[in-house]
């Protein structure tokens, strides 16, 4: 598929340090994160006018997932959107809180695992063609996905009885399975989760769970992008070589714990690679696949970026200290240590590699460096300002996010899901859009004229089902 | 396309490649790490810096330290002051 879907769902971890001796526990502290977001819709689960739902998941974590997005740049900025919304919420929140005369600060991080090692993910979804077999494809994918924390990891300090390690993964330690259904227990590589919320004959949903949340736009930018062009390229049987990891649930734990990224893992043939050899073997035959075949200039400015991380990852990770999250914080950390002459052990440095997540700016470690010029942007302030506040063009999430602004204006009560738009004062319309390529917002406009017309407050319209 | 020449631009300065490259050097980079590009250039083409070039790289060198240390005490000043408390009542629920 040349033309894909993309979203990310991001959980947040979250914490409120009581300043007194009263306390708010959790559960509390996240209806004050709702509380500026009151619709029409389920109290804890609305959509945005991006497009985008923002949801308390399992475990008391805020979940935000983007709108559906047409290309990795796009999603890139969407995913950032988030952030920015959760921080106007989170600021508000505090407000209202301390109002409630309850001092103390809330705290929001994007980040995957806990003090105890609770961890808490950062989903891809991909839309694939249905007709593509998923196991094969899974398959394919598994020694890629295994291998590309070393350009994708966000690092974590992990205490272990023998000391502390710098992993390069924050997520690596908590994959059991290659392939399950569950994401609580059991958590796999690849999730066999399939809502494609779309037509099911036509695409499936490929669920990706064993990625790290990002902090910098370049790493979340190239991670999703390379994922796209192997997956292009498994779809167009253009995988030509078979790097089946003998053992890829290991393979992903012995990887995070070697920051050089050369130990050598061993496939299924019996031969030994590199977790940087089987990147370099997909990178090429990415670079190959690229000038002969139709990809967008998101997939060559993927692959271009790819094949530099891995040029630097062979020769120093230190000079990707700008541009991939896990050697960004990892500088921060040592240049730290250095000055103040103290080591890894101290507490403080836990502290540093929580604080590197922190979506709130002017506490967040992670962009205080940007504000300094010290991480790599590939987009801007402006671009992720109008990605808070409109959908993107060119998909489903378009109809839905201008219908929500209308709903809003007009005061109509509405219910949505991905593919279903309900309204009325008995949710008796319904539009449903099963296309998710499907940016005709003039039916949305359309019935919102209807309703204005009729008065639906007032008259209940007979149950009308509008098909897009 | 922008980005890949600053990406370009940055690799050329950390190699030493040309005494014109030292004014667009990255600010986040240590002192050290700098010298020692000096010294033994790089991959790339990083043998080409002149003795100049190389004056500016080291004057160059002592701002960054600069730049790097004002980062780290902005760090300081922001840093939570109870962290080890902080860390230790960082407990989440398992998500997803």
């Amino acid at each position: 598929m040349q033309k894909r879907i993309y979203g990310i769902e991001t959980e947040f971890g979250i914490i409120f340090t009581p300043e007194g001796r009263k306390t708010l526990p959790v559960e509390k502290a996240i209806r004050f994160l709702f509380e500026k977001l009151i619709t029409t819709e389920h109290f804890l689960n609305v959509f945005l006018e991006n497009g985008a739902r923002f949801y308390q998941d399992t475990g008391c974590h805020p979940e935000y997932a983007t709108p559906e997005c047409i290309s990795p740049s796009q999603l890139t900025i969407y995913d950032r959107a988030g952030e920015r919304i959760l921080e106007d919420l989170q600021i508000y929140a505090e407000e209202k809180i301390r109002e409630e005369r309850i001092p103390g600060k809330l705290s929001i991080f994007k980040n995957n695992t806990d003090f105890v090692g609770n961890s808490y993910g950062c989903h891809e979804n991909y839309l694939v063609d249905r007709d593509v077999d998923f196991y094969y494809l899974a398959e394919q994918l598994i020694p890629f996905l295994v291998t590309r924390q070393i350009y994708t990891g966000a690092g974590k300090v992990f205490q272990t009885q023998d000391g502390i390690h710098y992993c390069v993964s924050q997520r690596a330690q908590h994959i059991y399975q290659k392939i399950s259904g569950t994401t609580t227990n059991d958590r796999s590589i690849i999730n066999t989760r399939d809502e494609p919320h779309a037509d099911r004959e036509k695409y499936r949903r490929l669920h990706v769970i064993v990625g790290d949340s990002n902090m910098s736009e370049y790493t979340n930018f190239i991670k999703v992008g390379t994922a796209s062009v192997v997956l292009q390229m498994i779809e167009d049987n253009y995988i030509n070589k078979d790097f089946t990891l003998r053992n890829p649930v290991k393979a992903i734990k012995d990887i995070t714990y070697d920051a050089t990224c050369k130990r050598k893992l061993r496939l299924d043939n019996g031969r030994e690679y590199s977790p940087i050899e089987i990147q370099r073997e997909y990178c090429e035959m990415a670079q190959k696949y690229i000038e002969q075949y139709p990809v967008t200039e998101d997939h060559k400015k993927a692959v271009h970026m790819w094949q530099h991380v891995l040029d630097c990852l062979d020769t120093d990770p230190n000079k990707l200290d700008r541009q991939i999250d896990w050697v960004i914080k990892r500088k921060l950390i040592q240049s730290w240590v250095d000055k103040h002459e103290t080591t890894w052990d101290d507490p403080r440095v836990l502290m540093l590699d929580l604080q590197y997540h922190d979506i709130r700016r002017e506490r967040s470690l992670f962009y205080l460096m940007e504000r300094k010029g010290a991480v790599e942007r590939l987009f801007t302030d402006e671009q992720v300002d109008a990605a808070k506040a409109t959908p993107p063009p060119d998909t489903r999430a378009k109809m839905r996010g201008e219908f929500i602004k209308l709903a809003r204006e007009n005061s109509i009560q509405y219910d949505l899901d991905w593919s279903n738009i309900r309204l009325g004062n008995l949710l008796n319309v319904r539009v449903i859009c099963n296309n998710p390529f499907e940016t005709d917002t003039e039916k949305v406009a359309e019935l919102v004229r209807t309703i204005q017309k009729t008065n639906l407050r007032k008259t209940s319209l007979s149950k009308l089902v509008i098909q897009s | 396309m922008a980005n890949f020449i600053t990406i370009d631009r940055i690799r050329r300065s950390r190699d030493g490649s040309s005494g014109d490259a030292a004014n667009d050097l990255p600010l986040y980079m240590a002192a050290g790490e700098q010298k020692q590009k000096q010294k033994g250039g790089g991959e790339g083409g990083g043998e080409g810096g002149d003795s100049e070039g190389g004056q500016k790289m080291a004057e160059k060198g002592e701002d960054l330290k600069e730049e790097m240390d004002n980062l780290l005490d902005e760090i300081d000043t922001v840093l939570e002051e109870n962290a080890e408390e902080f860390v230790k009542n960082y407990v989440q629920r398992g998500g997803e």
